[in-house]
């Protein structure tokens, strides 16, 4: 049954329903009506969890880990500055292989001081070893967030859910929660096999030499190229249980016979869709909706991307000075097809600038149209109201 | 008395059911006060505990992979986020209705600066943990450094005396009344010269419901310059000059010391360590900071009233002395 509700308080809701023993949380927005929601549901008797509130993001994560590796199903939230502040222990998480899930309500970084939503955050922790799934409306939220337990718990990987800041989070619309049946059936008790326990004592996160150090790295890529098929298969038996997916790896949407395609990470996917469905006479493009960022789905990518000349990647970061983060990743991944589309890269939408159906036209114009752009840019940046020698 | 045959030293550790936390084997330097206090406070603490481990010397010369000397369950994370961890399994333990106690260890770097945000919202949240500082007073796993629990006019790497500078400059943070300003229900110091009295303090903590600390003074006979035979001398002199007041705290009160019979002047202590050589230098400056040093050990002993009033079972002296016989006290 479809409830109105904000994203946030869904997800706290959905969260309940996964049965984390310990949350531990460190306020920021836009993160903040997530573990609002679960310290409620905790208050009011609903949620037999540990609601841990420390001091900190880099506890925060800490007190998940440690939740983790004493037998507890654990989950945190956060976001920007909180994700760059956590990124140490987000790295030893996965490095040691420990089950948890987190969701990033994605946000600008600092400096300037910005609190709205773009992806930076969660790109800046690119490299972590975290499996990262980004969702494109709040009922893909829900629906990543249950599959997300299941995916951490049977990988022994952490997993990220990517939530766009304030666009998702603080939307408030019609959204189906499962049923508390339906979770329990999908989700299993949470065991990790590496944990700790005084009947069979192990030390966990030694020291690692050289001669041991390539092969915990080399086991650690090849666990999360594995995980591919644990997201599809996630992805594809929550759908037997609700009766809607969220397009495993990767979900290809738009009209497939177009030759331009646009790959997009998180909620800019729904007014692309709409600016297109809106006006009959803007050229049709095929979506890529890149849902797992990590694992890259190389072999998905090639796939969906069969028979396009261009391809548009649009993204919500950057990487100053070189330019694009997806667009040289999805560049590389599609050199070895046949026929290759030619690859533009562009940002839009930073620090919460809104995107507006126009958006799709600027795209279009700016790759198909005379005046093609070169290179990367912020699509969406005016040049213009800046001093001549910062253009 | 029965006439009874005479057994080898090994044979009669045999016969002593000990449980050992720590195992020896490991790569700690000779003489390690760090290694001595955390196989003391695993001993004390027993098998039903799962240990939380700071990085540090402590992490590195037990776990080599694939080697580790611990027999207990054990995780090392990162350096600042010890009691965080600590917390986090307490927090589990706890929902799942596990008796088994935690214990976070840490060496002053991951005590008093890296890891003290950490470890104060542990302390505030009032998580059953047992926070175990074993302070050894500089980052010594990355040689030598100064950090906030090096004492004045220490030398180290980064406090090195020179034309301008006699040691480190700043004084060392008194940590245990910043912990008592957070009225856990129990605080207290030890020493590795006193292991009975370390013993004791451990089972007390770990009685004790809520969040518990213990700062461990443990020698580095690599970094404080002595030689490794004489840490538990050092250890001792530390306590009996004032400079390692010996207490206990409940709620933030002080419950008890360990009373000093005769305090012996701070030089005894310092000219055994080379880093604080330069402090006996015959020069003016060299003079002021033995008196500074001294002034700090006085302070000590009339703040926490170490002065013992006479000959006592539980002081300086007879605490841990042991006499031939097994009679621990004459």
């Amino acid at each position: 049954m479809a409830l109105a509700l904000e994203g946030s308080q869904a997800l706290a809701r959905t969260i309940a329903l996964c049965r984390p023993q310990v949350v531990a949380a460190y306020p920021i927005t836009p993160q903040t009506h997530i573990v609002e929601g679960i310290a409620k549901l905790v208050a009011d008797g609903k949620l037999d969890c540990e609601m841990v509130s420390v001091e900190s993001e880099h506890s925060a994560a800490s007190v998940a880990l440690g939740a983790a590796v004493a037998g507890s199903r654990a989950y945190t939230a956060s976001a920007s500055q909180g994700i760059l502040l956590m990124a140490e222990v987000l790295f030893d998480i996965a490095g040691l292989r420990i089950p948890l899930v987190m969701t990033c309500a994605n946000r600008a970084l600092s400096g300037p001081l910005n609190i709205w939503n773009d992806q930076q955050d969660s790109m800046a922790v690119r490299d972590a070893g975290w499996i990262q799934l980004y969702c494109a409306t709040n009922q893909e939220a829900i629906d990543t967030t249950v599959q997300a337990f299941r995916i951490a718990e049977r990988c022994e990987l952490p997993v990220m859910v990517c939530v766009d800041g304030f666009t998702l989070t603080h939307t408030l619309e019609p959204l189906d929660l499962p049923s508390a049946e339906q979770v329990d059936g999908y989700l299993p008790a949470y065991r990790f096999h590496h944990g700790l326990d005084p009947a069979d004592p192990r030390s966990l996160g030694t020291l690692v030499a050289p001669e041991h150090f390539s092969e915990v790295r080399h086991a650690h890529h090849q666990a999360l190229l594995r995980a591919q098929t644990e997201i599809e298969k996630a992805d594809s038996d929550w759908a037997e249980v609700v009766g809607r997916h969220c397009g495993g790896l990767l979900e290809v949407r738009g009209d497939p016979e177009a030759r331009l395609g646009i790959l997009t990470l998180g909620s800019v996917l729904g007014t692309l869709e709409d600016a297109m469905d809106n006006d009959p006479s803007l050229p049709r493009a095929r979506f890529i909706k890149l849902r797992s960022y990590r694992p890259f789905p190389t072999e998905a990518l090639r796939e969906a991307c069969e028979g396009l000349d261009t391809l548009i990647v649009l993204e919500r970061a950057l990487s100053p000075g070189a330019g694009g983060i997806v667009g040289p990743e999805v560049q590389t991944a599609l050199i070895e097809m046949e026929v290759p589309p030619r690859v533009h890269n562009f940002a839009a939408g930073l620090g919460g600038r809104d995107l507006s159906l126009d958006l799709y036209r600027q795209l279009v114009d700016a790759v198909l149209g005379e005046n093609q752009r070169k290179g990367f840019s912020i699509i969406d940046a005016d040049p213009t109201l800046l001093p001549e020698a910062d253009r | 008395m029965n006439e009874q045959p005479l057994q080898s030293l090994d044979a009669l550790r045999a016969q002593q059911p000990r449980f050992r936390g720590l195992e020896s084997g490991h790569r700690a330097c000779q003489g390690c006060g760090e290694a001595l206090a955390a196989r003391l406070a695993t001993e004390a603490a027993g098998p039903d505990v799962v240990i939380a481990n700071a990085t540090g010397c402590l992490e590195v010369f037990t776990t080599p992979w694939p080697q580790s000397a611990w027999r207990l369950p054990w995780i090392h994370s990162v350096f600042g986020n010890v009691a965080a961890v600590a917390a986090g399994m307490e927090a589990a333990l706890k929902q799942q209705g596990r008796a088994t106690q935690v214990l976070a260890f840490a060496g002053d770097g991951g005590t008093f600066d890296i890891g003290f945000q950490a470890l104060s919202g542990m302390m505030e949240r009032g998580h059953n943990v047992l926070f175990i500082c074993f302070d050894n007073e500089a980052y010594m796993n990355t040689g030598v450094q100064r950090s906030g629990s090096t004492p004045h006019a220490a030398m180290t790497t980064t406090s090195p005396p020179g034309a301008v500078r006699m040691g480190k400059r700043h004084m060392k943070k008194d940590i245990l009344s910043i912990i008592a300003a957070h009225h856990i229900p129990y605080a207290a110091t030890a020493s590795v010269a006193y292991p009975s009295d370390l013993r004791n303090k451990v089972r007390r903590a770990m009685d004790t419901e809520g969040a518990s600390f213990l700062q461990i003074h443990s020698p580095c006979p690599l970094g404080w310059g002595h030689d490794g035979s004489l840490t538990i001398e050092v250890a001792r002199l530390a306590v009996q000059t004032g400079l390692f007041p010996i207490i206990e705290m409940e709620r933030g009160e002080l419950i008890g010391t360990l009373p000093i019979r005769d305090p012996k002047p701070v030089s005894e202590y310092l000219k055994l360590q080379n880093r604080f050589r330069h402090l006996f230098a015959d020069a003016y400056r060299a003079r002021k900071e033995l008196e500074h040093l001294q002034a700090i050990a006085n302070r000590n002993i009339e703040r926490f009233e170490l002065r013992g009033v006479g000959i006592e079972k539980y002081d300086t002296e007879g605490a841990d002395t042991v006499h031939r016989g097994g009679d621990r006290w004459a």
